[in-house]
């Protein structure tokens, strides 16, 4: 089986570049280009070097021993919470930084959920001395406070998006506006594995160093790369799909996605995008998509407004249809409880998102030999407000 | 049901100043769509441009935007928008262009929506995010067979190559974006737009051009007409439907303000 793009931006049936003719130069000019840049050793120097004396890379594999005796099974953490700015999402941003660059662009646009990727994006711009315009809805500019300001401290401009239910995908929306306004001297840092071809295989390779490092310290902890699973939250997919990168052709390894199943994935208030949708075109690309029958994009909800999404990456919808990664799903109130579970067992506050990944182990059928590993994307500082305001702790 | 000549190539051959007027289908009320079409048909419109309402209309700016989500709210869907455009059709004999994204036309099955739009009467389709390619390889024979036409949209950042590559692809008219943005109404048109405008015309296409987007007013119209084949209005006329008390009369004296010059 290929799970790799194939020439014409697509994942079997998924992906390719839906996208008004206004952003076909700057999509063209990506898709072009984005190979020979991040291939070149330059590049790769610098994005190395970064990635290591900035970011903190590489980032730990820990065994969790307290929560391993909890589901029975070896458990290792992949801590991408220690990562500069607190998540994964900085690999991509340093990635993209450094090749907007290359592209000569001067300022730099993103969309952001739960304000991680907006915070990472804002961080790399500050690095880079560039403009930075942050696109993040209105309402998850309330439960994710903290993160707004710390994006203005880093200079960057944070703008309320205010159509549709106020989240990540009606961000989204205004950034690509900003951008068919904007072609000729900005760059989007799209933030997962999502929107139109290159962007998906683009940054899942940013983010494949994840499993890049996964290999290599697992093999010393356990004589083989191998895990019986590797488990990652999804909302666009983008820490997971770092996690899989390297695992995807190793069949024996089993890989557990866990979407948002919010209030439940039956209530109408959920985010559970392979349980609930089907294919569909949104952002520029063709892929699982929660959706009326009239093809109109249902809102999603999640207490986790970095899950908070309506759609996933095509790389993911193909996973998913070819039966290659199996998706699980955790209400909020089993992701908080899971976020609980882990501070209190490891000391560990885990983003409600990556407390998502950490709900699934209770629902997997594990024996004391399995080897798994949880990728943690992030820390929960950010999310401070919504554990107090969830108050069962 | 294929049509025996198609309207809108009737309506493009060798005119000028031609005038498309867009309106979001559903809105401002849900059974608005068959009036207001008549009365762009009544006061002299050349093509009628319905607009297929959609949850995430990215290449839009706010007034269409709101535009989408009142039809939504108001219940239209792409099946009662082909049965209003039907009615329509028996009504008026001006060409219908449907617009909208691709979502909305993938769920209800290219092939059927072919088969629906050429019944009811549409002309031709205008689909934003779709892009030429996916067009050309696998809907173009599909949009050929109902007599639809295709209209591809162009910006000021298109290469000269793909302009070509696009013109040779289509068969009705190109739609030229007048600047690089979402639409909306701006004042006038800047230096650099006229130097786009003539660039166009110089490059003599096969297909003839109307130019859409920031088209608002007499003199936006005039300007792009003395270098396109016309132009198209959209943001404006929303706009003007939203505060109208008559749209009857309103919609009169609107196309009236943009032709009289």
């Amino acid at each position: 089986m290929n799970y790799k793009v194939d020439e014409r931006g697509y994942y079997g049936q998924f992906g390719g570049a839906f996208i008004p003719e206004m952003l076909y130069p700057n999509v063209e000019e990506l898709r072009s280009r984005y190979l020979d840049i991040i291939s070149a050793d330059d590049f790769k120097n610098e994005f190395h070097h970064l990635l290591k004396t900035y970011v903190g890379r590489p980032t730990p594999l820990y065994f969790a021993s307290r929560l391993s005796e909890k589901y029975n099974a070896k458990i290792y953490l992949k801590r991408e919470d220690l990562c500069h700015t607190g998540a994964h999402k900085v690999n991509n941003t340093v990635g993209q930084i450094i090749l907007a660059k290359h592209l000569g662009k001067q300022k730099i646009i993103a969309e952001t959920g739960a304000g991680q990727h907006g915070v990472a994006t804002a961080t790399v711009c500050a690095l880079m001395g560039l403009e930075c315009v942050v696109y993040m809805g209105k309402l998850d500019m309330e439960r994710q406070r903290p993160n707004v300001e710390r994006m203005r401290i880093l200079g960057a401009t944070v703008i309320p998006a205010e159509s549709g239910n106020m989240t990540l995908k009606d961000a989204t929306n205004e950034a690509m506006r900003h951008w068919i306004n904007h072609p000729q001297d900005t760059h989007y840092i799209i933030g997962s594995v999502v929107g139109p071809h290159p962007y998906p295989d683009m940054v899942a390779r940013f983010q494949s160093v994840i499993s890049e490092e996964i290999k290599k310290q697992l093999s010393s902890e356990i004589g083989n790369p191998y895990p019986d699973y590797v488990v990652a939250c999804v909302g666009g997919g983008s820490n997971a799909a770092g996690a899989f990168y390297h695992y995807v052709e190793d069949e024996h390894v089993s890989l557990i996605g866990v979407e948002a199943a919010g209030k439940g994935v039956d209530t109408g208030e959920s985010a559970a995008t392979t349980a609930l949708g089907k294919p569909g075109v949104l952002h520029g690309s063709k892929t699982l998509l929660m959706q009326t029958d009239d093809g109109q994009v249902i809102e999603p909800y999640s207490i986790s407004a970095g899950l908070d999404y309506p759609g996933i990456g095509p790389w993911h919808a193909h996973l998913f249809e070819t039966g290659r990664c199996t998706f699980l799903n955790a209400t909020d109130d089993e992701a908080m409880e899971a976020g609980v579970l882990l501070s209190r067992l490891e000391g560990i506050i885990p983003a409600i998102e990556s407390a998502h990944a950490i709900a699934a182990l209770g629902k997997m059928d594990l024996d004391d030999e399995d080897v798994v590993v949880v990728n943690l994307s992030g820390r929960g500082d950010k999310d401070l407000e919504t554990y107090i305001r969830w108050g069962k702790y | 049901m294929v049509a025996t000549e198609n309207r809108l190539t009737k309506a493009l051959a060798g005119k000028r100043d031609l005038l498309a007027v867009y309106y979001t289908a559903g809105f401002p009320a849900l059974n608005d769509t068959v009036a207001i079409g008549e009365s762009l048909a009544e006061n002299g419109v050349d093509i009628i441009e319905i607009g297929i309402p959609f949850s995430d209309p990215v290449a839009d700016g706010p007034v269409i935007q709101a535009s989408n989500k009142v039809a939504l709210d108001n219940g239209m869907n792409l099946r009662t928008l082909l049965e209003q455009v039907k009615a329509l059709r028996s009504k008026i004999e001006t060409p219908i262009v449907l617009m909208g994204y691709f979502n909305p036309v993938l769920q209800f099955g290219v092939g059927r929506f072919c088969i629906a739009a050429a019944d009811a009467g549409v002309d031709g389709l205008i689909i934003p995010d779709l892009p030429l390619t996916e067009y050309v390889e696998l809907y173009k024979e599909k949009f050929e067979q109902h007599g639809l036409i295709n209209i591809s949209l162009i910006s000021p950042t298109t290469s000269e190559e793909r302009i070509r590559n696009i013109d040779d692809n289509s068969s009705g008219f190109i739609y030229a974006v007048s600047a690089s943005s979402t639409t909306g109404a701006k004042k006038e048109f800047g230096d650099e737009q006229i130097e786009y405008f003539k660039r166009l015309q110089s490059m003599k296409l096969k297909n003839p051009f109307l130019i859409g987007f920031g088209i608002s007013n007499a003199s936006t119209f005039k300007t792009a007409s003395q270098h396109g084949a016309g132009a198209i209005i959209g943001s404006a006329f929303i706009a003007m439907l939203q505060s109208s008390t008559d749209l009857k009369n309103d919609i009169r004296d609107f196309i009236k303000s943009i032709k009289t010059s």
